[in-house]
């Protein structure tokens, strides 16, 4: 599963001297929190727009318009605080890794149709939001310094959360 | 005496039966993807309206049953009926879960 690596990495970046959090009592920073939380909504985006391509069954459909919608409105959110707060959001080592992995698994469902598209999308949904949730819940919310962007991040977590409930229930229902 | 016609009006309509005991709204708050109260307890013909602070849709949903949509920013309702005791839930965010008790 392709989802276990950025998280894998992510999970390496924090405990081993890694390039971005060097130390390992370093955590990440406010700027890289915003940047790695805004580009785990942009991936989902991004799937849920293929899905949407690609997918000619309405569970799945409606599933990633859902996705599209919350995600979006999570990151407009994101964008607002990070203007408010003055933040730039810094590019940095989880990020990459998180975008690799989700252009390969794109590229491997784009070469999938009908009925192993769809399972393989629904799957990957709930894998993705529970290795989103493990990242959020255990480095990126104890680490951020900013209460607004904590708070955001927990809101973001139960949102995620909340996906991975609803992924697995249309993975049931494919079945 | 302008009122003197008032009360047996009154009267003779709830008699008829044609004004119903005023129905209460029971509001429910939902704010970072929690109902709240998670819990409420209404009588039949009481409206539970549920007032959507969140910038994301949201739905009280009952399985087998009936659903509302609760877009974001906004308020919707619905009059709640005997025998409507429930246990709903969110269909996008199914971690978001309430209940309903409606008493005669």
């Amino acid at each position: 599963m392709f989802i276990r690596r950025p998280f894998a990495a992510l999970a390496m970046l924090s405990v081993l001297a890694a390039p971005g959090f060097a130390d390992p009592a370093d955590k990440p920073t406010d700027p890289q929190i915003a940047h790695i939380a805004y580009t785990a909504g942009v991936i989902d985006i991004d799937a849920a727009k293929q899905a949407i391509a690609k997918s000619k069954t309405k569970a799945v459909v409606d599933f990633a318009n859902d996705m599209l919608r919350d995600h979006q409105a999570v990151n407009d959110q994101a964008l607002a605080l990070v203007k408010k707060l003055n933040v730039t959001p810094e590019d940095n080592a989880t990020s990459k890794a998180l975008v690799k992995a989700a252009d390969d698994e794109r590229a491997k469902l784009d070469k999938l149709d009908g009925a192993a598209f769809d399972k393989a999308y629904v799957d990957n949904e709930v894998a993705y939001h529970k290795q989103v949730d493990g990242a959020l819940e255990t480095l990126l919310i104890p680490s951020a310094q900013n209460a607004e962007l904590k708070s955001l991040l927990e809101t973001g977590l139960k949102i995620f959360q909340g996906h991975e409930m609803h992924a697995e229930h249309v993975a049931a229902e494919l079945k | 005496m302008r009122f003197a016609w008032v009360l047996p009006t009154v009267a003779a309509l709830l008699a008829a039966g044609m004004v119903p005991v005023l129905a209460d709204t029971v509001t429910v708050t939902i704010d970072k993807l929690a109902f709240s109260p998670k819990e409420v307890s209404v009588k039949a013909g009481d409206t539970v309206e549920w007032v959507n602070k969140d910038a994301f849709a949201h739905t009280a949903t009952v399985k087998g049953g009936w659903e509302v949509m609760i877009p974001p920013k906004k308020t919707a309702s619905r009059v709640m009926q005997a025998g409507d005791t429930v246990e709903y839930f969110c269909r996008f965010h199914p971690n978001m879960k309430g209940r309903i008790t409606v008493t005669p």
